[in-house]
């Protein structure tokens, strides 16, 4: 009988981020779960840089022009593409942060939810972040 | 009462992590609504947006004091939110101190920092 349980099981310790990871195949939702916290984190680094974005904007006409400018001609030694680069990786971080904690706090509030709206949810999520990051990157990067 | 001292002490476990995930939540619906207040005002601006309009939104002291309370929610949900990150993938207890230190220290900087813009204004 314990020949029965000493059976060898595989064991999923010392993951391998290449050899490994990939080879999974996360369902939307886990895309969104592993993609909320990503996107918290690019928010929590960037946060200095948000920070200076509100403050040039906001402080005085002439920290204004210069906050108008750096998607212009850019500021120090970093180009404007750069600077909207970043920026548009935040504004995809903040939304995808957000449509997913909204679905997030709609799944705290309804106890029973089925694995049918978790997948269109998921997928709404995803989609609309997706969505609205390329309609805002057509406006940043001029055109409309 | 079970014994919560010493070597028995409870380091992990029950009511605080509540109180955070509460936590984090309603700071989430208190930022969301924010977001959502500073667009309509954006939106709801005839022609474009210049510097007298956008810090406009800012200059009014209701509007400094919800700000002050939402950079204080973010600061609060991203400890809780980075404090999850440390504590799923670093295992070492020398490192992940090192790492929620390094958050308490970057998210107080930060908070001082967009505190002081909103009052300078």
């Amino acid at each position: 009988m314990t020949e029965a349980i000493k059976k060898q099981r595989p064991q999923f310790r010392n993951i391998n981020a290449f050899k490994d990871l990939t080879t999974y195949r996360l369902p939307a939702a886990g895309w969104v779960s592993i993609l909320h916290r990503a996107s918290g984190v690019v928010m929590f680094l960037l946060l200095p840089f948000v920070i200076w974005l509100f403050d040039t904007s906001v402080s005085s006409e002439i920290s204004f022009t210069k906050f108008s400018s750096a998607f212009v001609i850019g500021v120090g030694f970093l180009p404007a593409w750069f600077i909207k680069l970043v920026v548009l990786a935040l504004i995809w971080s903040f939304l995808h942060h957000l449509f997913a904690g909204i679905r997030h706090l709609y799944m705290d509030t309804h106890h029973a939810v089925d694995k049918n709206f978790g997948r269109t949810s998921a997928w709404t999520t995803l989609g609309l972040s997706w969505a609205l990051t390329i309609l805002l990157a057509a406006k940043l990067f001029g055109l409309y | 009462m079970s014994v919560n001292f010493g070597s028995k002490r409870i380091v992990v476990g029950a009511h605080y992590g509540l109180r955070d995930w509460l936590a984090q939540r309603v700071t989430a619906l208190l930022m969301a609504l924010f977001t959502v207040l500073v667009i309509l005002q954006v939106v709801l601006t005839k022609g474009s947006i210049g510097y007298d309009t956008w810090s406009g939104i800012f200059s009014t002291q209701w509007m400094k004091s919800l700000t002050f309370a939402v950079i204080i929610s973010l600061a609060y949900h991203a400890w809780v939110g980075m404090r999850d990150i440390w504590m799923d993938y670093v295992q070492a207890v020398a490192v992940r101190l090192l790492l929620q230190v390094f958050t308490l220290v970057w998210l107080v900087s930060c908070s001082g920092w967009a505190i002081q813009v909103i009052w300078r204004l």
